[in-house]
């Protein structure tokens, strides 16, 4: 069993949710990131996502553009990414840790060259936004060699036709995206997001985790309900981002994301299993 | 009517799933899947409807003004030497460039769709304004999305669009040139999926995107046919068209592909020179990747980021080129070559004071190397030029160049 798996199956025996945060590799500098997933680790966070920076993030709100942005300013690339869950692993080799970017970066790397990286520096999964089940086969062919799961999204849009030919490629869990739009966007309606899960929940075992719209304890608290986890990402990163904008020291910034992070995981553990 | 194995070959792409060769594909976020499949299976039945067609072909006719005119240029001709050279009018298409051909087909299916809504990206802002124009005619929303740096230097279109009661946004994101306002323009449609057609202006983009924005210019090419035939009694030697995306190359390139004895050139954007590193020319420098949504000749660093642009011709000013192209590229059928930005401004000049003929900076880098392959041919060879745009929107480009402030 991989590790994400793994932790969804320990998570889902003590009734909880799995809080999975996401921050983008080097935002707002490459020595913020490996303390950042540390603290997140110790504010509740089961899964740590870390975003490859990418000059065309296409699927991004501006909130986490900018943290793109900011992070390539900073020098950030994916092969820094890799280096960042190397050093990750030197103090946590228990926390599940995923890539999710876009299929560029990974493909110029070249899919063998990523999978043989990744499983060396102790990743376990990779979620690439623009990459489909109908263009997935190379990708998931090496990923799997190496024993990484492939993490897909499921959209609002998707047919319930086209439900099973995701689930069919993804293994460790499915990214439910709660609304049409980009990261960061628009207002949740919890109830749609239930109905949705439970068709896919028709379809597969695999744990399912909510993101997009996700911002505080309230709202992962009503989307966690009919979920297994849930994924805050624009509210974090928009937290990290005016930390860094008024000159906060390190140690402040991880104050201001673990804040954040710790209120988010106190509303998942408010639902009742 | 040829009977050589490539009519097999060129016919066949994009297979089932948008590819042409390893190129094409469908790179997207999830929730746009399905409406790329709404769109396909839509255009697939309209391609073969009599009724849809009709209803297209009056639009050309009417509206458009085709069949535009397959004028040959004799004084610029004679000026370059070697070959003669024919253009294909384009520019004087209704707004002034081959885009139309595309918008008032994408439009028809965004009527057919029942969307109320339409939006664009735009580099120059010729696909801009035709977006802008049809949306007017039907009477639906437009939202045009466009590069801060584009807003500046096409400040003409920009009015334009907005006379005609689009809404242009500008994109302050990343290079914000054509790929940002591109990123944009999928951003707004990935939020608004339900009411909104998203009319892209190139043969790039997710499938379908290439396969029906090539099958819309390519009344270019099989006009273009017919008239060299009518006119000249032959097929021309060569044909020369600018690649920035790649839909007025594809446009012309494409009803001729399976005619052996028809050499084909498209033209990058040389910038500052290819060697500098500032230039628009994918196929000629760059290496396949991934990007909006299709798999592709990119200009990318060695960490797979999408590289800066350059060119003075803001809509060739794209790290990227249709899918299509890539595939031609590597199979060979069609030459790919540049002409940097000196040579488009002096072709800009030479064309406008020898035929009275001012073409868009972009239509000027065909120019520029239909020139230099011209005087490498005899006087009973011919070249087809697709000018594909006419040149009033760059006035201030060339005004500025040339020092001169009004």
């Amino acid at each position: 069993m991989s590790k994400i798996a793994g932790r969804f199956q320990q998570l889902a025996a003590q009734g909880r949710k799995a809080l999975v945060p996401y921050i983008v590799a080097g935002d707002p500098d490459l020595a913020s990131t490996v303390p950042l997933m540390h603290a997140l680790v110790d504010a509740g966070a089961d899964i740590i996502e870390l975003g490859v920076p990418f000059s065309d993030p296409m699927s991004e709100g501006p909130v986490i553009q900018k943290a793109h942005e900011r992070a390539l300013a900073s020098g950030a690339r994916l092969r820094d990414a890799l280096a960042m869950v190397a050093t990750f692993r030197e103090r946590d080799s228990e926390t599940p840790v995923l890539l999710m970017g876009y299929a560029n970066p990974v493909e110029h790397m070249g899919y063998a060259r990523f999978a043989d990286q990744a499983a060396a520096v102790g990743l376990d999964g990779l979620l690439t936004v623009d990459i489909p089940p109908e263009e997935v086969a190379g990708v998931n062919a090496e990923l799997h060699r190496v024993g990484l799961d492939n993490i897909f999204l499921v959209a609002p849009t998707t047919p319930k036709a086209r439900i099973q030919s995701i689930v069919d490629q993804a293994s460790g869990f499915i990214y439910y995206v709660a609304l049409k739009g980009v990261t960061g966007a628009g207002h949740l309606d919890a109830e749609d997001v239930a109905q949705h899960l439970a068709h896919i929940r028709e379809a597969t075992t695999l744990p399912l985790a909510v993101g997009f719209g996700i911002k505080d304890a309230d709202s992962a608290r009503r989307v966690g309900a009919a979920a297994d986890g849930v994924v805050v990402g624009s509210a974090l990163v928009d937290t990290i981002a005016r930390a860094a904008a008024q000159g906060a020291s390190q140690e402040e910034l991880l104050k201001a994301a673990t804040e954040l992070v710790a209120s988010i995981r106190a509303g998942l553990d408010s639902i009742a299993s | 009517m040829t009977t050589d194995i490539n009519t097999k070959l060129f016919a066949s792409v994009p297979d089932a799933d948008g590819r042409f060769g390893v190129y094409g594909g469908k790179f997207v976020a999830e929730t746009l899947m399905s409406a790329l499949s709404e769109l396909e299976i839509l255009y697939r039945r309209l391609a073969d409807d009599p009724e849809f067609q009709r209803e297209l072909d009056e639009d050309l006719a009417h509206y458009v003004g085709r069949p535009s005119p397959l004028y040959e240029a004799r004084r610029w001709s004679d000026r370059v030497g070697g070959a003669r050279i024919l253009l294909k009018r384009e520019d004087l298409n209704h707004t002034g460039a081959h885009k139309v051909n595309n918008t008032v087909g994408q439009a028809l299916l965004a009527k057919h769709m029942g969307k109320r809504r339409v939006i664009a990206e735009t580099g120059a802002g010729q696909h801009g304004v035709a977006t802008a124009t049809i949306a007017a005619r039907l009477g639906l929303e437009c939202h045009v999305f466009m590069g801060e740096e584009d807003v500046r230097r096409q400040a003409l279109n920009v009015y334009r669009m907005k006379l005609l009661g689009a809404t242009v946004v500008p994109v302050t994101s990343g290079s914000r040139t054509l790929k940002d306002a591109m990123n944009e323009a999928m951003r707004d449609w990935v939020t608004n999926v339900d009411d909104t057609f998203y009319i892209i202006g190139t043969v790039a983009g997710p499938h379908p995107y290439p396969m029906l924005v090539r099958d819309f210019q390519c009344v270019i090419g099989r006009e273009a046919r017919a008239q060299s035939l009518s006119q000249t009694g032959r097929l021309p030697d060569a044909l020369v068209a600018c690649v920035g995306g790649g839909s007025n190359a594809i446009g012309l390139f494409h009803p001729f592909l399976e005619d052996e004895s028809v050499a084909m050139y498209g033209v990058e954007a040389g910038g500052h020179g290819v060697a500098t590193g500032e230039h628009a020319a994918p196929l000629t420098a760059g290496t396949p990747g991934v990007l909006h949504g299709n798999r592709t000749y990119l200009m990318q660093d060695e960490d797979g980021q999408i590289m800066h642009t350059h060119s003075v011709s803001a809509g060739l000013d794209y790290p990227g080129v249709g899918p299509e192209h890539s595939w031609l590229k590597d199979v060979g059928r069609v030459n790919y070559v540049t002409a940097d930005d000196a040579e488009a401004l002096a072709a800009f000049h030479d064309l406008t004071r020898t035929e009275g003929i001012m073409p868009a900076l972009e239509s000027a880098h065909a120019l520029a190397y239909a020139g230099r392959l011209a005087a490498t041919m005899t006087p009973e060879q011919t070249i087809i030029v697709n000018l594909s745009g006419r040149g009033d929107k760059d006035i201030h480009t060339v005004a500025d160049i040339d020092g001169i402030d009004f």
